[in-house]
């Protein structure tokens, strides 16, 4: 299998004016070609930390990040990133904000296949209706769908996302899960999900890396059974119910450790 | 639909009515000395009069055009200015304190100095007033820029977007409510300073009409040169409020 992105000894550290601070200490996993890998922890542990890392945002202290085989040194096209706060450009237009990533020089797609794209997305993520309307008509769930169209229509191999679904209601949530692994189905990607949902990483991932209270080390890495295409009926599954136990009780484990640590809640994450 | 148009211009206009019958009940009650207080009727025939025998439109021609290109010139050089302080917070540690220093400086205090180094003329008026506009303009755009949130940058890294890409797709839209910010607070600050501006040996402008008038004791001429200060100023900046509307439409407001 294909390595994708590489953790190699990473660790991240910040010099405070109360000292060092650890964010991620000694993470090392690989992610292969075609991962659906969720990082679950308590919050502000250093998971979005670890992602930040991956998208080219922050640099490691020591270890090494790698992305097809060679160090991360910024951002790029093919490393899609969906924020926790969406980031849809609100002086655009919904079609135009899915157009933004086609129109740049880096992904250099012809202005003749930019409307099929656009269309195709907007078909996809269910905002057609929207095509012209402004961020600002919009409901959460739909920025959310919007973010991750303008994401995917750039076609990067690659997706982070960070607590994509976090601010969603649960229904919305649930359509977005489902939709998510409909798009995933068709277009084959690797992914990489931060959350702090158990239910979710276990209904969407390949794999789980579950991560202690800060500084941000691997408790364990599970497989999730569960093939491909998957729906809501797997989690009537008694496997579904143990691993939700199993896992659960770890980030519970870190969640209490964390509290015990007392430090000022200074740095989220 | 057609109700609540006549509504909204009701509400509007109720304001301006009260106003006026307010200036009429002060004259009448007796509490000040009637020839101090040229009634509203006075004061339009005096506008009418000032109209047609005194050219007041190129007065108002001559004060508008000072303030213009007083606030076009003064927001030109701001929005650059502005945004260098804004966006590198080196520049700003660097450059705050003089620009607080010379902000603080009322442009009146400066006639003085002006007209040692720039004379009397139309140039002299205009120092003043892309003084006043620059300094104001200057300030809005700094804090406005300072505040653009770094994620729209970051979304559009990581969609492929190069240095210049960002700045053109991203940092302008971000940066153009900013701009027209500073140029509705410039225009009422420059209004402002146009009485002092043409303190400096005006022949005309509204400015002068009521500095001369002053000389004279003419009050109501000063009362028509006042309220043409506000309604051009209220004027101006409805246009621009329109052109803002227009250009940001995208924009999320508290009350629509």
């Amino acid at each position: 299998m294909k390595k994708r992105a590489q953790f190699d000894h990473v660790s991240l550290a910040f010099e405070t004016p109360k000292g060092r601070l650890n964010v991620v200490e000694d993470v090392s996993y690989d992610i292969n070609d075609g991962d659906f890998i969720a990082v679950i922890g308590p919050s502000g542990c250093g998971k979005t930390t670890m992602m930040s890392m991956l998208a080219g945002f922050q640099k490691p202290t020591t270890g090494k990040v790698l992305f097809d085989g060679a160090p991360v040194t910024g951002p790029g096209p093919e490393r899609g990133v969906i924020f926790q706060e969406y980031g849809v450009f609100p002086w655009l237009t919904v079609k135009q904000n899915i157009a933004f990533g086609l129109k740049l020089k880096a992904n250099r797609v012809p202005d003749s296949e930019r409307d099929a794209i656009c269309d195709h997305y907007l078909s996809l993520m269910g905002l057609a209706d929207f095509a012209n309307s402004y961020p600002k008509h919009l409901s959460g769930g739909m920025r959310q769908r919007l973010a991750i169209a303008r994401a995917y229509a750039v076609k990067p191999q690659f997706l982070l996302m960070d607590e994509p679904f976090g601010a969603l209601d649960a229904q919305t949530r649930a359509n977005m899960q489902n939709l998510l692994l409909k798009v995933l189905a068709a277009e084959g990607k690797t992914v990489m999900l931060i959350t702090h949902s158990v239910e979710e990483a276990i209904y969407l991932a390949s794999r789980i890396v579950v991560v202690t209270a800060r500084p941000a080390k691997i408790k364990e890495i599970i497989e999730v059974p569960f093939p491909y295409p998957r729906d809501e009926s797997i989690e009537e599954r008694p496997e579904f119910g143990e691993l939700r136990s199993h896992i659960r009780q770890l980030v519970m484990d870190e969640y209490r450790a964390q509290q015990a640590q007392m430090r000022p809640a200074s740095f989220s994450e | 639909m057609n109700g609540q148009v006549v509504r909204r211009l009701l509400l509007g206009l109720a304001p301006w009515v009260g106003a006026i019958l307010l200036w009429y009940a002060v004259r009448w009650s007796g509490f000040v000395n009637a020839s101090l207080i040229p009634a509203p009727h006075q004061v339009a025939a005096k506008f009418y009069e000032l109209l047609t025998r005194e050219n007041l439109l190129l007065d108002i021609y001559v004060s508008s055009r000072r303030v213009v290109l007083g606030v076009v010139l003064g927001i030109l050089v701001a929005v650059p200015v502005g945004f260098l302080l804004g966006w590198y917070r080196p520049a700003r540690t660097f450059a705050d304190p003089m620009i607080n220093f010379f902000r603080a400086l009322p442009p009146i205090a400066l006639i003085p100095l002006v007209i040692v180094y720039f004379g009397v003329d139309e140039l002299a008026k205009l120092v003043i007033l892309f003084y006043a506009a620059f300094f104001s303009g200057v300030i809005v755009m700094y804090e406005g820029v300072s505040q653009i949130t770094p994620l729209y940058i970051r979304v559009a890294k990581t969609l492929g977007a190069n240095e210049f890409e960002i700045f053109r797709k991203v940092i302008i839209p971000l940066t153009v409510p900013h701009i027209l910010t500073a140029l509705r607070v410039a225009l009422g600050v420059a209004w402002a300073t146009l009485v002092a501006s043409e303190l400096i040996a005006a022949q005309r402008g509204l400015g002068a009409m009521i500095q001369n008038a002053s000389t004279y004791f003419l009050l109501d001429v000063i009362y028509v040169g006042i309220i043409c200060i506000g309604v051009i100023a209220l004027i101006m900046d409805l246009i621009l409020r329109k052109i803002s509307a227009r250009l940001l439409v995208w924009q999320e407001r508290a009350m629509s």
